[in-house]
């Protein structure tokens, strides 16, 4: 029986009762129909910009990298792999190779450990820690470019740093100047920018740890240090993957900091994959051997998300 | 506050979160301050941590070298409708994704994810050539169209998507049984649902074409069409070293705005971030 109602303007509801089946119409315009239509639509910008903007230039890229392509002098011939086979004879592609695992794990160790400390410090039961967080998240919001030009300044040899460095007594090297003090000086002002993203992924984990477990843990009287590896750790490590995944693919992605604070330098001691690709195609104008250092990017960039997500089942302590 | 620290313990950890902090603090009150100070205080150590008197005259060489004022334009107005673009493009898939039964959908959705796999700097040379081809090298074009269409839209609509799963089905069904179409229940009831993950998207997004810096230095060659990050490395002498009072001064230029509405807005901003932003 359809329900009869009489709504306020005196028109009656002949809807079907739920579970009754509605009046047979065979109707084309179904609203499996209408919606195979709409879902199509709604997702055509995106998928045409993928096709455009990701997918072509992908396969591009591929194309690209098995020509001798240089833009300035109007050369584009086919060579097949050379390309690939200069690759493995680039003598600078150890020292790039290097930076680039020498960037990319030191930020990785730096910023994920640094969030987690600060995450931890500022969910103790501490008056202000709202003011701290948003200290600590600010230079997130900064300019990457005008935050790497202040690093810049106070880091000349007679920047602040040294300055600090002064009234403690040492004697600070020319930072951005030293081979591995270059290195390390990028990988830090890279942490203190965007180590506050995590912190507050961190900080939002943490406070999703039920407080009883630390009772319980407190009861059986184990440490401060022991609750943090047993309880905390476990309990967070679906944030501790996706924040190394995100901070792996920022890490290999690193652009202007180098561009701006060592353009590579001192030597090759910090040109990084991305730098060097950059180098050779829009400053040597290579574009054939650059499309192959983009392979390169490409196939690294794929083999750590996939061996990150492989190694979420050892690490990762539940999912859901 | 009831707190379970003794006294001494909570000393102890101010101390270290406030000397933690200075790295962190520093260096941007360093960077307004000095940008009024004359370039010889600039120097100066200890600095000084409040101009002695206030110099504008730093901020008066940025706009005279440099077309600036419309190179902030340029940034603001590209990062501006790159968001709102991205937004429009990520809640309809995101939506679509979540929500619509359609054929093909599994299939289409992972073809867009593996714009998550792509880094924008591997497709960088092709997309220079494509551009190139039809003649919008030197032009906005590829600043707005590839953020908002390409790769770093993909994460905005994966966002979205996951966002969207959460919503009740009974919404949409008491929707339909109104007679809204998919459009309408999209626009009318999801959409305002969703305002969480579009804020966080909307400040990824912005916050991302704000910072670009790759794609302005390949894509563009002429000084007025420049965006802020391209701008304020160009302030050099003749002899290529930088000139530390008009970098200052337009690097606080470019970062102060932003940090304004941060400050204004810092829980919407962090809380919005943690909890819709990257979630799941």
């Amino acid at each position: 029986m359809p329900v009869l109602t009489d709504d306020a303007a005196g028109r009656v509801d002949t809807r079907p009762a739920p579970g009754e089946n509605p009046p047979q119409r065979r109707a084309w315009w179904t609203s499996r129909r209408r919606d195979q239509l709409a879902g199509l639509l709604f997702v055509t910008p995106q998928l045409v910009g993928t096709a455009l903007f990701v997918l072509l230039p992908l396969g591009l890229v591929v194309w690209y990298s098995l020509h001798e392509w240089n833009v300035l002098a109007d050369t584009f011939d086919f060579v097949g792999t050379d390309n690939y086979r200069k690759l493995v004879d680039d003598p600078n592609l150890p020292s790039v190779l290097r930076s680039t695992a020498y960037f990319s794990v030191g930020l990785v160790v730096l910023n994920l450990g640094l969030a987690l400390l600060l995450a931890v410090l500022l969910n103790q039961k501490l008056r202000g820690t709202v003011v701290f967080r948003t200290l600590f998240f600010s230079p997130v919001v900064v300019s990457l470019v005008a935050w790497t030009i202040v690093w810049g300044f106070l880091l000349q040899d007679n920047g602040g740093v040294n300055g600090v460095a002064g009234m403690v007594g040492a004697d600070g090297p020319n930072w951005l100047r030293g081979e591995w003090t270059a290195m390390l000086s990028v990988i830090v002002v890279q942490v203190v920018k965007n180590v506050g993203l995590n912190m507050v992924l961190f900080l939002a984990a943490l406070q999703g740890v039920p407080a009883e477990l630390y009772e319980a843990a407190r009861v059986e009287g184990a440490s401060r240090w022991t609750q943090f590896r047993r309880i905390t750790v476990p309990l967070i490590s679906p944030t501790i993957l996706l924040t190394s995944i995100i901070t792996v693919a920022g890490a290999l992605q690193v652009f202007a900091q180098i561009a701006v604070l060592t353009q590579g330098g001192p030597g090759t001691s910090t040109t990084v994959l991305v730098y060097y690709l950059y180098q050779q195609a829009f400053q040597f104008h290579q574009f054939g051997y650059g499309s192959t250092l983009s392979v390169l990017l490409f196939a690294i960039v794929l083999t750590l998300t996939v061996v990150q997500w492989r190694m979420r089942r050892r690490w990762v302590f539940h999912e859901q | 506050m009831n707190s379970r620290l003794p006294l001494r313990a909570r000393v102890a950890l101010y101390g270290v979160i406030c000397l933690l902090a200075v790295p962190f603090v520093f260096p941007t009150w360093w960077m307004i301050t000095s940008s009024f100070k004359p370039v010889a205080d600039i120097f100066a150590f200890p600095p000084s941590l409040f101009p002695d008197d206030l110099s504008f005259s730093a901020y008066r060489r940025v706009f005279e070298l440099q077309p600036f004022a419309r190179q902030y334009f340029n940034s603001a107005y590209i990062a501006a409708v790159v968001t709102v673009g991205t937004l429009a493009v990520s809640a309809l898939a995101g939506y679509a994704f979540a929500r619509i039964r359609f054929r093909g959908q599994q299939f289409l959705f992972l073809v867009v994810l593996v714009g998550l796999l792509i880094p924008s700097e591997v497709t960088i040379v092709p997309l220079f050539q494509l551009f190139n081809s039809v003649g919008l090298v030197d032009t906005h074009w590829p600043l707005i169209l590839v953020p908002m269409l390409g790769a770093p839209s993909v994460l905005a609509t994966f966002i979205m998507r996951q966002f969207f799963i959460t919503l009740p089905a009974e919404l949409e069904e008491a929707a339909r049984v109104d007679g809204l179409g998919r459009l309408a229940t999209f626009w009318r009831i999801a959409l305002p649902l969703a305002r969480p993950a579009l804020g966080a998207v909307a400040i990824f997004t912005f916050l991302h074409s704000w910072n670009l810096y790759l794609e302005p230095i390949v894509f563009l060659s002429s000084p007025e069409k420049f965006t802020l990050p391209q701008a304020l490395t160009q302030f050099v002498d003749a002899y290529g070293g930088p000139m530390w009072d008009v970098q200052l001064s337009a690097a606080s230029m470019t970062a102060l705005p932003v940090l304004v509405v941060f400050v204004l807005a810092q829980r919407q901003f962090i809380e919005g971030l943690a909890h819709t932003g990257l979630k799941g």
